[in-house]
């Protein structure tokens, strides 16, 4: 089935910032079966990239492989090449542990560890050699900060982190993402979980800190994506169930203009 | 992060690596007694081992040749007599204790079957003793048959009750809902399903019961002659194996090492036997809770 | 009978009427019946055990406790504190060993291992846990004594021979050979309660320490294991149990002796191995009701320690309904 393939570098439009991540014929496997064909993408600096596509197209396994979390999966083969600065994530004697550090990540689902709000943040800082006390706590102060989180918790930084509602759990998650001063993070359909109040919240602090950060989200919510994201990839799967990336284009575009009927029927919602 | 020295990294990767091959160490550790222990008892026993060894009595000290035959019979009556005992007892709570999980008896008696299991078998060999052996004013492999029963109880409770709670729901609702008698459900439909769990559940306890030793010491006693009379005592195998193993003998010592053979074949094999039905029972049936 | 209310709404009059009702009444009852005998059990042991031990009780009180004369020949004077520092010492030894070992092959066969030796390795463990007391004193005496433990003790008695624990004369049966083949006996159960409370720990707090870049070591140290302490807390206490219970196999290698010197490297004696040893020679009365006085301390303890095991290993598995990892 013929697919037109949109590269983005033929679209530069002046503004564009340096590319970040770039994505060169990636395919991913888990034992046979393909769940990534062919991705071509460049993630820019500091802007907001939004991956959609209906379910099961591969958006997370496209996040997951930023980042490398798709190595605990053991059946997961990966080929092709992933640049984060010009450097390929996969080739051998990359330093795994670091790349996660570099690129961070938020889950679907709140996760905060059973401890209390101060460890949580502090747990990423303290792997990385940080132990005096008034270090940890500047760190944690600026990044509840930055996860506009800090008003509501700084009163109670020893309770548990579970003792919190759930759009206050997710934004400790980003906080304790950002404790360890990443440069991209990651964001697996962040809000799906939580009530739109928070939504909102989150995606007011995704614009705050894209100037600070590179940022990937996937969703399902295209309003979201509209909202809220520079750039959009529209991810398709195909008969087989393995994903494709069908268009990447300026966000603007995507919704308005897009070049690939399949993209329109998508954010008109006709289908999907 | 300023503190992310190459050398920072470099430690927490050797720490890590240092770790992770010790769990590995652990587990090798862990694993290597067992393989000593079926090694040397197959080493040390198959020697002794011929026809005659189990159809013979024990000679005398220093004769050579003689069997175990009176420890076989004897350990067939006490476990068969826990089992007769046991079985109908355990699996009955075990259904209890699967359809009424959460209800007050239900609890009661899950609690009630994990103190029995924690209960050293020798403190049940005492409880037998003042029980059945004291009034009795003698030894017997009536009151041997009756401890094994306490011992094998909670585990039938245990793997009855696992068992039938993987017997999906819909399977029992269904039944009742087309208005059939409890007891009939659980017969008719609940029991062929969980027959498996149940004989599992039995084999475990025997393999259990088969090698307790310490309550024999004051109940079935021991005997070197052969014997059916369950108020007469009775040899049985790990019994044997004890007296043989801490005598002065050689030629005893011998004989140990060939009953543990045959004890621990048995074990093993009601054991993997059992294991395996839980295992493809777990996996065609799912688990359902 | 189609059960349309849920029970918690029904008065218990109701319920028990409901409850006999027609073919059901003799199925219930035997079910009733069943359950009363296994709580009647549970009580019997107990006041069967006080009953039998009234003559020591009376004669020596509490201080049967902490009494270390035990002398059937001359005086009919009799104290456990011998047997209970026997049983504490081997079995915190066994603890020692058991412990380290066993929370590590847990860790091994929930996280590290792949897949195609998870199940042997966890199946062997398990086999362990099927070897009868008697074949692991068997081998203890005529083989992993003298193989291993007593060349080992020789040499901590060289090295380490300044430190009271380690003095001798060196014996082959000792309080070090029972504490070491009762932690052999004990980490089966230690793994696999240890295993199962990793395995219940939900993937989202692994991902989690990752993606934040710890290594697989931080992540198991740091983020699981203080996860399921509780957990881990209660198999260390199962194992506890019974490595306290334990009866044949220290019996054989532990040299029944009443010698209450410091240094493991001597004989030793537990309060299983003397009822053990002295039950059927007790040939008076206040013997046998001293014995099992022994056997109704250890009632209690195992008693005890199995109870908040339970309750520690029921929490965790409270902690963690939402979702588990299979």
């Amino acid at each position: 089935m013929a697919m037109q393939i949109m590269i983005p570098n033929k679209h530069e439009t002046s503004g564009d910032t340096p590319i970040k991540i770039e994505t060169k014929s990636l395919e991913v496997y888990y034992g046979k079966f393909q769940a990534l064909k062919q991705i071509n993408l460049d993630v820019r600096e500091k802007q907001i990239t939004a991956i959609i596509g209906p379910s099961g197209c591969g958006k997370s396994t496209l996040l997951r492989s930023f980042n490398r979390m798709n190595d605990l999966t053991p059946t997961c083969r990966v080929e092709g090449e992933i640049k984060l600065d010009g450097e390929n994530l996969y080739s051998p004697g990359v330093d795994v542990v670091d790349i996660r550090r570099r690129v961070g990540m938020v889950f679907q689902r709140p996760n905060p560890f059973p401890k209390s709000i101060f460890d949580n943040v502090a747990y990423g800082p303290r792997l990385y050699g940080i132990h005096r006390k008034s270090d940890l706590e500047g760190i944690v102060e600026n990044s509840l900060k930055a996860s506009a989180l800090w008003n509501e918790v700084k009163d109670k930084l020893n309770q548990s982190g579970l003792s919190i509602s759930g759009g206050q759990q997710q934004r400790l998650c980003i906080a304790r993402a950002l404790a360890v001063e990443p440069e991209v993070i990651l964001m697996d359909e962040p809000a799906s979980a939580l009530d739109p109040i928070s939504t909102l919240k989150i995606e007011e602090l995704m614009q705050e800190i894209k100037k600070d950060y590179t940022i990937v989200i996937v969703t399902h919510n295209m309003q979201q994506a509209a909202r809220v994201s520079d750039y959009t990839a529209m991810m398709m799967i195909d008969d087989d169930r393995t994903g494709h990336l069908i268009e990447f284009d300026h966000t603007n575009t995507i919704f308005t203009r897009p070049k690939d009927k399949r993209t329109e029927d998508y954010v008109t919602g006709r289908f999907g | 992060m300023n503190k992310n020295s190459p050398r920072l990294r470099s430690k927490r990767k050797a720490v890590n690596l240092l770790m992770l091959s010790l769990t590995g160490i652990a587990t090798l550790l862990v694993v290597t007694p067992l393989i000593w222990i079926l090694l040397y008892i197959i080493h040390e026993g198959a020697p002794a081992i011929n026809l005659k060894f189990f159809t013979q009595l024990p000679t005398p000290v220093g004769v050579a040749g003689g069997g175990i035959v009176n420890a076989l019979l004897g350990s067939l009556m006490t476990v068969g007599l826990g089992l007769v005992i046991a079985a109908p007892i355990g699996t009955l709570v075990g259904f209890y204790a699967a359809a009424h999980p959460d209800s007050p008896l239900g609890l009661l008696v899950r609690f009630g079957a994990d103190v029995i299991a924690g209960v050293p078998s020798i403190v049940m060999g005492i409880f037998a003793y003042t029980l059945i052996v004291l009034p009795q004013r003698h030894f017997s492999a009536f009151s041997g048959g009756i401890v094994l029963s306490f011992i094998m109880l909670p585990i039938i409770i245990r793997t009855t009750e696992e068992m039938v709670r993987l017997v999906p729901s819909s399977i029992r609702e269904a039944s009742l809902a087309l208005g059939a008698a409890e007891w009939k459900t659980s017969l008719s439909v609940i029991l062929p399903a969980a027959l498996n769990g149940v004989v599992t559940g039995a084999m475990l306890a025997i393999a259990r019961a088969a090698g307790e030793a310490a309550p024999m010491l004051f109940t079935a006693f021991g005997n070197p002659f052969m014997n059916t009379n369950y108020s007469q005592p009775v040899a049985t195998l790990p019994h044997t194996i004890f007296v043989y193993a801490i005598s002065p003998y050689n030629d005893w010592h011998a004989k140990a090492w060939a009953t543990a053979l045959v004890l621990i074949t048995l074990i093993l094999l009601l054991n993997i036997l059992a294991r395996i039905i839980i295992w493809w029972r777990t996996r065609t049936l799912g688990t359902i809770k | 009978m189609i059960r349309t209310q849920p029970h918690s709404s029904n008065t218990l009059l109701i319920r028990l009427r409901k409850f006999f009702q027609h073919g059901d009444r003799i199925y219930r009852l035997l079910l009733v019946i069943a359950v009363l005998l296994v709580l009647t059990l549970v009580f019997s042991i107990g006041a069967e055990l006080w009953k039998n031990s009234s003559l020591s009780r009376q004669a020596f009180g509490w201080k049967f406790i902490i009494s270390s004369t035990w002398d059937p020949a001359l005086t009919d004077t009799f104290g456990a504190l011998p047997f209970i520092l026997g049983t504490l010492v081997t079995s915190i030894l066994a603890l020692l060993v058991a412990i380290p070992l066993g929370v590590g092959t847990a860790i091994f066969l929930a996280e590290l291992a792949p897949n195609y030796l998870r199940g042997p390795l966890g199946f062997l463990a398990e086999l362990l846990a099927a070897v009868p007391s008697v074949v692991y004193g068997l081998w203890g005496l005529f083989a992993f004594v003298p193989i291993f433990v007593h060349p080992a003790a020789n040499l901590l008695n060289k090295t380490l021979g300044f430190l009271p624990i380690f003095q001798g004369p060196v014996f082959g049966p000792s309080r070090l050979a029972a504490g070491l083949l009762l932690g052999i006996m004990v980490f089966p159960t230690i793994t696999a309660v240890s295993r199962d409370v990793l395995l219940a720990i939900p993937n989202n707090q692994r991902e989690a320490a990752m993606a934040l870049g710890a290594t697989r070591w931080e992540m198991i140290s740091q983020v699981l294991l203080p996860y399921g302490t509780s957990g881990f807390f209660g198999a260390i206490i199962l194992g506890l149990g019974r490595a306290l219970g334990e009866t044949i196999a220290v019996t054989m290698v532990i040299g029944n002796n009443l010698d209450l010197t410091a240094s493991l490297l001597h004989p030793g004696y537990t309060m299983a191995s003397v009822i053990a040893n002295e039950f059927t020679e007790a040939t008076f009365d206040l013997y046998l009701h001293a014995l099992i006085e022994i056997g109704l301390i250890l009632f209690i303890i195992t008693l005890l320690i199995n109870v908040i095991a339970r309750l520690l290993i029921w929490r965790v598995g409270r902690q963690n309904k939402p979702e588990k990892r299979s």
